[in-house]
This record gives structure tokens, C-alpha cells and sequence, in this order.
């Protein structure tokens, strides 16, 4: 394989990526480049980062052999990247440190992101705090009713959560609203972009941070696994945890890359996150890259069990190692996901993100087919806490609800649903 | 062939008069509306009219604009209804030039090839994608220039000099000054600030100058008719509409614009 030196000046990945946006943000992203250009291999900046991974996320994050699992399904023996035990609790709080430090040295006091489950929003908002920035978070407002804790937990971190009301009110109306912030806010502000999609250079440089979780990998699984793991496995919504542990293992030609995408109810019902591999290409928040969307090419709403796979698009060199044959793209439906939350919490006594559990699922299918001495290395890209509540639900349970919550409960049931909520409040 | 925008501005020119360029969605607020507005608009007083292709994610638009596009794709328009509507129009004028405003993941929907043809044949004159900047348009720009149509591109507060004698370079028709930091619609623009940037574009780009995002009235579009070639007006003529009682959107509309007109003619 020739060397893989992507994305090229213009922020291409072959057909994919670019700079699709208005002449409003050219400026803004010109200067980004430069002062990427300038801090990439800086020294100092480099030992800032890695010192902050250190000391405040916690890393490396460690690789651990599911054993107990491994022996049950009779295969390949199956290794987790452990990014649930981050700091914040994913792996995106690396990205974010990664911009905050760019937005430190460009003299940004003001960053804002874009959040769908609420993970980056959170991760944002640690950082924020930590480096004395100011921060407001666009959530869709149907994402602000799903995801509450971490609504509320992004307030205690004191950022400002703005809801979303326009076009589907999910992720994607997020990222617009976060893109008219930054072009109307564009001198003070720096827009901490949580996955590999957006105008160049976004894709490169959440890559670039991101891509720590793979090269940890390379260190660790001779120590853990005695060689380098036949196949690495991660969930695919954006791509950022899949491209940081993809991308250093781009030039190894015999471990192959596998991206697990949300097949929701069924990739044949049409609900369902799997731009891969059932979109097509076209342009959305300044990228070409595979896109849902209609005949008349509007971009068309997601499913996901997963908030953070419920993404119309994803990050453009995941479209393009899918068209060259570097990477494959597989969809895990809400319910097998939902079996492996359940069994990897009984077997190995980890509770994933639902997200992850995308990826360990379709490591457990292929495992089986393997033999013994195969190697399957997934991402896990981040714990579960954040979705106790849709997981019970979908269990049937009832969680414990204090009185004002069933309160809020019964009033939501009830036509002045909106003003007795107001009242319970206060 | 001349392009009917060169025709009209040079004509302008001659006069020594300042271009109208009102902005409606097409399809809002209702899909019967558009074709008449159009023809009420030209009655009206509009040098050209910028017709604006719905988009389910317009990232560049304020909340009037993205609500009036979210209202016409709930009611059906698209890309291909847009241009019968431009066939439509052509039927009864043959003058004024129709420039098509929107999102590019429709055009590469439809095949950019594709779309140019169409748009040439419904007499179609000038194309702006928000989101192709120069560095991705080479080759649509090239596409759009072979049918005779104009590409035209936007220009921000913040573009450096390079950037604004690139788009010099290829831009065709007229350029749009976008006046301020901000989405179409937003808050109050400096006159001054918008008269020293046009005039520092004026010097490098062979094209008209429009200027728009935030012109609302009457009073900013005189003041900024008096330095720049042409006032593009969207926001508040689609919430006029969309205030308008239903069958009579075409007729408010035409009457609000004829007042700008006699504004920017003092």
C-alpha cells in the first residue's frame, strides 16, 4: 500500500470532504488551518496535550482482554479499548481538550459546540470550565427532553444549553444553529466540532486528536494480545472514535477495519442511522460525504436507539476508505444492540454505551466464525451511565421516580401539560 | 447571447439607477403563490429576482428564512418544481432575470450536469450556492458559464483581499456583499462600514456589487442603494408575505416592494 498522506491541502479525501460552506466562514477556517499548521508538531503545544491526557482524562486508557466472553463465544479472542473510563466518560473528551488548547492559543475566551446525546456537550463543557471559557451548547430540543441529565450536568459545568427548535430538532438542526453562532459570533469565538465531519479542517484535526486511542493500541496489544488484532472494531454515528482507532492502523494491511453503523429497526425499514451503507453521496455542514436523503436530495431524519449514531451524515475519510476498500461498514439493529448492553454488563460486569455496544455486538457475531487465536480489538468508546434511562425503559422497568417527577409524569399526560410542568419547576 | 442580468444592469447603468433584488422561497408560504408574486414583484419595481430553492438544513439563513423554507418542503417544492415554476414565469416575461439561491446537496441530488441543463432551458440566468465557495466551484462555475448562466458568489466582511479578486476572477453577473456578521435577516448594519468594504470590492471585481442580509426597509435600502449596485431584500419581504392574508400574497408583496422602489429612486 502507498502511503496513506490524507486529507490533501484543500481538505479532500479523494471525492469526499472539502470546504462546503459560506463565504461567511472562510476567513474563520483559514485562520484555523494556519494556526493548526503552526501547532501541529509544535512541541510544547504537543506536551500541553499530552499532559492534560495525563493528569486530567486518565490516560492511557487501558486494553482489556474480555476473556470470560471470549471463552463463551468459542472464538477469536476479543480485547476492548477501554475510552469509557475517561474522564467525562467517552472518548470525546480528547478532541475537546485538543480544540480548547487551539482556542487558548488563538485567543478565543468564548468556545461553542454542537451536542446530540449530550457527550460532547458535556466533554465541552469540562474543559471550558477547567480553562476558564465561556461556553454555550446547541442541543436539538427533542434531544433536550431525552437526555436531561446531561443537560443538567452541562449546566453544573456552567455552560449555557440554547434548544434547538428549527428543522428536526435533533443533532443535525444543532450543528446549523452552531454554524450560524460561529458566523455571527466568528471574532470571539471558537466552534469545538465534536466528530471527523465538518469543513476542513475539522475532519483532519478531530482525527489528528483523536487518533491517540489507536496509537496506544499499537503500544499495547503486543503486551496484552502478543501481535496486533486481526480485525479493529468500532461504532460508527460521525466516525470520531472509529477514525481515532482506525487511522493508526491504516498502514497495517492485515488487520482489517470495521465500522459498525446503526441499522436502527432494520436497514430495510428505512429507520435507521447507516449513511455508509445505505446513503449516497452528497453535501451537508461543509463536507461531501455519504448522506440520508431523499430523491430531491433533502436530508432525511435518522433512527438510532443510540443518540449518538443518530446522524444523517458521517465523517468524510470514512466514506472514502469505504470506497477504496480500506474499511468495512456493517449495521447492528437497535435490539441486538440492546442484547449485547445487557450481556456485556452480566459477563464481564461493564456497562457500555449504547454506542459501543453497536461495535461489541458485531464483534461478538464474528467472533464465533473465527478460530481461538484470532484477534478482535474494540473500541469502547464510552460507558453507559448516560443511558440508564432508555435502556429501562426499553426493559419495561419504571425507574425510581422521585414525587415531583411523577408529578411531571401524570402532568404530561394531561392537556395543560406545559404549564403544570412550569409550576413543578417553579 | 447576452445574459439578462448583464442586459439589465447595463441598462440600470445607463440610468444611473440602483438594482432591486427582492428574495422569496419558493413554495411559501403556498405553492400557488410563487408563480404570481414573481409577476408582482417585476410590476413592482425588481431589476432581478432572487428565487430561493428550499433546503431542509440552511445553515447561512436566519429563522425567518429557515421557516419559510421548512414551510414550502412540508408542501411539496423542490428543485424540479422550482424550475417548471422559472419555465412557467418565462411563458409571460421574457426579461427579468431569475437568479436561483440555495443549498448544493439538492443540485448534486439531481446530477449538477443535469440541473445546469435544466436550469438553461427554463430560463434560468444566474446560480447561488451558498455553500460552493470558489475552491469548490471550479467546475460547476465552468458548467454554469458554458450554458450562458451566471455563478454568483457571495462576499463576507471578513474576505482578505486575495479572496475577493478571486471571486473577481470568476464570478459573472453581479457579486453579493453579505453585510454583516451574521445569517440572512440578522440585526442592524453599519452604512459606513458597508460603504468603505463595497467600495474597496468595487475596485477589484469587474461585476456589480448587491449588497444584502439585513437591509429591512426602506431607509437602509436608500442608504444602501446610494454605494452599492444593487439591494438585495429577503427576510422582510417573506415575513410580509407569510403576514399577508393567504389570497392576497402576491399583491402585498408587489405593494411593499414598489415602496423600496420609490425609496431607492429618490
Amino acid at each position: 500500500m502507498k502511503p496513506y498522506d490524507l486529507p490533501d491541502a484543500r481538505g479532500h479525501f479523494g471525492q469526499y470532504g472539502g470546504t462546503f460552506v459560506a463565504e461567511t466562514l472562510i476567513q474563520a477556517l483559514d485562520d484555523l488551518k494556519a494556526q493548526y499548521a503552526k501547532y501541529q508538531h509544535d512541541p510544547e503545544f504537543r506536551r500541553e496535550f499530552e499532559n492534560e491526557l495525563k493528569h486530567f482524562v486518565g490516560r492511557p486508557s487501558p486494553v482489556y482482554h474480555a476473556k470470560r466472553w471470549s471463552d463463551l463465544l468459542g472464538g477469536a479472542q476479543i480485547y476492548f479499548k477501554r475510552e469509557d473510563l475517561n474522564h467525562t466518560g467517552a472518548h470525546k473528551i480528547n478532541n475537546c481538550i485538543g480544540q480548547a488548547l487551539l482556542a487558548k492559543r488563538l485567543g478565543k475566551p468564548r468556545v461553542i459546540a454542537e451536542t446530540g446525546a449530550g457527550q460532547h456537550g458535556v466533554a465541552t463543557a469540562t474543559i471550558a470550565a477547567r480553562y476558564g471559557l465561556e461556553c454555550v451548547v446547541y442541543m436539538g430540543s427533542e434531544d433536550v427532553k431525552r437526555q436531561a441529565q446531561n443537560v443538567y450536568r452541562m449546566k453544573l459545568l456552567g455552560a449555557t444549553v440554547v434548544p434547538v427548535e428549527s428543522g428536526s430538532k435533533t443533532l443535525k438542526d444543532a450543528l446549523n444553529e452552531a454554524l450560524r453562532d460561529w458566523v455571527t459570533n466568528v471574532d470571539n469565538t471558537f466552534y469545538i466540532i465534536g466528530t471527523v465531519a465538518g469543513p476542513h479542517p475539522y475532519p483532519m484535526l478531530v482525527r489528528d486528536f483523536q487518533a491517540i486511542i489507536g496509537q496506544e493500541c499499537i503500544a499495547q496489544m503486543p503486551e496484552q494480545a502478543g501481535r496486533q488484532p486481526d480485525a479493529v472494531i468500532a461504532c460508527v454515528g460521525g466516525g470520531s472514535n472509529a477514525m481515532g482507532i482506525f487511522y493508526p492502523y491504516i498502514p497495517y494491511e492485515n488487520t482489517r477495519l470495521i465500522g459498525v453503523e446503526a441499522a436502527g429497526e432494520g436497514l430495510e425499514t428505512g429507520k435507521h442511522s447507516a449513511s455508509l451503507t445505505k446513503g449516497v453521496p452528497g453535501v451537508l455542514h461543509g463536507n461531501r460525504t455519504y448522506l440520508l436523503q431523499d430523491e430531491n436530495g433533502q436530508i432525511i431524519e435518522t433512527h438510532s436507539v443510540s443518540a449518538g449514531l443518530d446522524y444523517p451524515g458521517v465523517g468524510p475519510e470514512h466514506a472514502y476508505l469505504k470506497d477504496i476498500g480500506r474499511a468495512e461498514y456493517v449495521g447492528i439493529t437497535d435490539d441486538e444492540a440492546l442484547k449485547t448492553f445487557h450481556d456485556c454488563c452480566r459477563i464481564e460486569g461493564i456497562i457500555p454505551a449504547l454506542e459501543s455496544a453497536h461495535a461489541i455486538s458485531y464483534a461478538t457475531k464474528l467472533a464465533p466464525t473465527m478460530s481461538k487465536d484470532k484477534v478482535l480489538l474494540v473500541n469502547l468508546s464510552g460507558r453507559g451511565d448516560k443511558d440508564m434511562h432508555t435502556v429501562s425503559m426499553k426493559s419495561g422497568l419504571s425507574f425510581y421516580c422521585h414525587p415531583e417527577c411523577e408529578l411531571g409524569r401524570h402532568a404530561a399526560a394531561s392537556p395543560n401539560a406545559e404549564q403544570i410542568i412550569k409550576l413543578v419547576k417553579g | 447571447m447576452m445574459n439578462r442580468i448583464n442586459t439589465t444592469f447595463s441598462a440600470l447603468k445607463s440610468n444611473n439607477k440602483t438594482a432591486l433584488i427582492p428574495f422569496i422561497t419558493a413554495g411559501d408560504p403556498t405553492l400557488e403563490s410563487t408563480l404570481p408574486t414573481m409577476h408582482a414583484l417585476a410590476k413592482a419595481g425588481a431589476d432581478v429576482i432572487e428565487l430561493g430553492v428550499p433546503f431542509s438544513d440552511p445553515m447561512a439563513d436566519g429563522p425567518v428564512i429557515q421557516r419559510s423554507s421548512e414551510r414550502a418542503l412540508a408542501k411539496g417544492m423542490s428543485l424540479k418544481k422550482v424550475l417548471a415554476l422559472v419555465a412557467e414565469f418565462r411563458k409571460d416575461n421574457a426579461i427579468t432575470p431569475i437568479v436561483l439561491m440555495g443549498y448544493a446537496n439538492p443540485i448534486e441530488a439531481m446530477g449538477r450536469q443535469a440541473f445546469v441543463t435544466a436550469a438553461a432551458d427554463a430560463g434560468v440566468d444566474g446560480v447561488l450556492v451558498v455553500d460552493y465557495p470558489p475552491e469548490e466551484a471550479d467546475d460547476f462555475s465552468a458548467m454554469l458559464i458554458a450554458r450562458d448562466l451566471a455563478p454568483i458568489f457571495l462576499l463576507a466582511p471578513t474576505s482578505s483581499t486575495e479572496r475577493v479578486q478571486a471571486v473577481g476572477r470568476l464570478a459573472r453577473g453581479y457579486v453579493y456583499y453579505v453585510s454583516l456578521r451574521g445569517v440572512t435577516g440578522a440585526g442592524n448594519l453599519d452604512v459606513a462600514d458597508v460603504a468603505s468594504k463595497v467600495a474597496a470590492i468595487k475596485a477589484i471585481v469587474p461585476v456589480p456589487v448587491g449588497v444584502g442580509f439585513g437591509i429591512r426597509d426602506a431607509a437602509t435600502a436608500r442608504a444602501v442603494g446610494a454605494v452599492a449596485d444593487a439591494v438585495v431584500i429577503g427576510s422582510a419581504l417573506v415575513q410580509t408575505m407569510l403576514d399577508a392574508p393567504p389570497t392576497q400574497v402576491a399583491e402585498t408583496g408587489g405593494a411593499w416592494l414598489a415602496k423600496i422602489r420609490v425609496a431607492l429612486d429618490q
